[in-house]
């Protein structure tokens, strides 16, 4: 696989995934839930028909909603996440053997692709010491407690979203849509990122750049967004103006 | 008479202390944020990347690019920041989290915390509930003393999937508060739900606890 072109710009996100996706291949995908999901890059990859696909997400979207799309057309066949409620036709899949599911806590997921990006072959973790996850892992006990050893992720193809980007490749995330976008933009062979605003070099600060250029090999603009809110949870006008909710 | 669901958050609320950093999970711990006494400062971290999480929006300051662990809607505060998910649970994995509330289906009387999986049933999965007990300087769990059915749920061993071993420090139910010291004391009944009786809780407590 080959994507070596001058510009990093794609027209859209179809030709952005042209000759990158393929049958078979292991995804990161950005988001957490539906908030910084790259529903451009999703809508193209299922026109894309690839399948058999492993996917690495937080999250599996819902029913109809970002990787919800790729489960109704059955191209998923293995999902890396740390939950996956809200999904009835996942659950439906899941239930019937159709599709296989690796659990890692969402903690232990982040680093496991912070580590693939930074070329770190694993770590030893506290989190699943003693439960279920750690089944079949090489433990060592230091100093009186027990550690894990958790491998490294790392991906053919990382699908992100970003708020801006430039034609260089760096880009910006705006609030809680960064959440994975970041880790998984250093972790696959070739991260394609859509962003809501794209623009020339020179128009972002350096400074408030999250991810580097370097770690982005293909960039389009999105061409529309639905950003859907789950849960969209209001507070009346007379509450108390310092109520705070986690 | 038993707590309900706002005194049990309310009586949470009082192991915050002022300038904690503090992660409430789903439920009845995200009702803590309620009670924070008037006057204490406390930021509340969700590990979907914020710190500093505010309050629900007015209708129509609502952000898709603005939401909790929970995924519902909030606002952002003066001293609120954004990271990402590697950097959030750094903030949890590495013991900067001051406190943790979170929910359980099970404690056992040495700390094992099962709160994300009931066999047989469709699992969800744990999110960053097995990252936050096994990171987090203090971990407190709210939760009803009985199932549904009556079955006690502070037990002398989990039956359902752990989350961590050993990682509970006080635990909050509509009856009593148990607390111990450190992680190698045992329990202790420290207070009882108004007219609910020592014996009562004994009755419907399988785990071994001191009073």
């Amino acid at each position: 696989m080959s994507v070596a072109t001058s510009s990093k710009v794609f027209a859209d996100a179809s030709s952005a995934l042209r000759g990158v996706v393929q049958d078979g291949q292991t995804l990161m995908c950005g988001g957490f839930g539906a908030c910084g999901i790259p529903e451009n890059l999703i809508d193209a990859l299922r026109d894309s028909g690839v399948r058999n696909l492993t996917v690495v997400s937080n999250n599996a979207g819902l029913d109809g909603v970002g990787l919800g799309k790729l489960l109704q057309t059955r191209q998923i066949r293995k999902m890396i996440s740390s939950y996956v409620g809200e999904n009835k036709e996942f659950e439906r899949q899941y239930l019937a053997g159709e599709l296989e599911l690796e659990f890692n806590p969402q903690g232990t997921l982040a680093e496991r692709i912070r580590a693939g990006g930074a070329g770190i072959y694993g770590f030893y973790t506290k989190v699943g010491a003693g439960t279920l996850v750690a089944e079949g892992k090489e433990t060592r006990i230091v100093d009186g407690e027990t550690y894990v050893l958790e491998k490294g992720l790392v991906a053919d193809v990382a699908l992100i979203k970003a708020w801006k980007g430039d034609t260089e490749g760096n880009l910006i995330y705006r609030k809680t849509a960064r959440n994975f976008n970041p880790n998984m933009a250093t972790a696959a062979r070739v991260t394609v990122a859509e962003v809501e605003q794209l623009v020339e070099p020179g128009s972002l600060d350096p400074d408030g750049i999250h991810t580097p250029g370097i770690f982005v090999q293909r960039i389009i603009q999105g061409a529309s967004y639905t950003k859907l809110i789950e849960k969209l949870t209001l507070r009346k006008r007379e509450e108390r103006a310092n109520a705070v909710v986690a | 008479m038993p707590w309900s669901r706002e005194d049990l958050a309310a009586r949470a609320a009082r192991e915050l202390a002022d300038g904690f950093y503090v992660n409430l999970g789903i439920g009845i711990p995200t009702l803590v944020a309620n009670y924070i006494a008037p006057g204490m400062k406390v930021v509340l971290q969700s590990q979907n990347g914020m710190l500093g999480t505010g309050p629900f929006p007015y209708e129509g300051e609502e952000d898709a690019d603005l939401i909790n662990a929970g995924k519902q809607t909030v606002t952002a505060l003066p001293m609120t920041s954004y990271f990402s998910s590697a950097d959030s649970f750094a903030m949890i994995r590495g013991g900067h989290i001051d406190l943790a509330i979170l929910g359980a289906m099970e404690v056992a009387e040495n700390g094992d915390l099962a709160n994300w999986m009931i066999p047989g049933k469709m699992v969800k999965g744990m999110g960053g509930a097995m990252d936050l007990v096994a990171g987090v300087k203090r971990v407190v769990v709210v939760m009803d003393h009985t199932s549904k059915e009556g079955d006690p749920k502070f037990k002398t061993r989990c039956e359902l999937p752990l989350t961590g071993t050993n990682v509970v420090d006080m635990l909050i139910t509509d009856l009593a508060v148990f607390s111990r010291p450190t992680r190698k004391n045992s329990f202790k009944l420290v207070e009882l739900a108004p007219g609910v009786t020592a014996e009562e809780v004994r009755r419907k407590t399988p785990a071994k606890y001191s009073e």
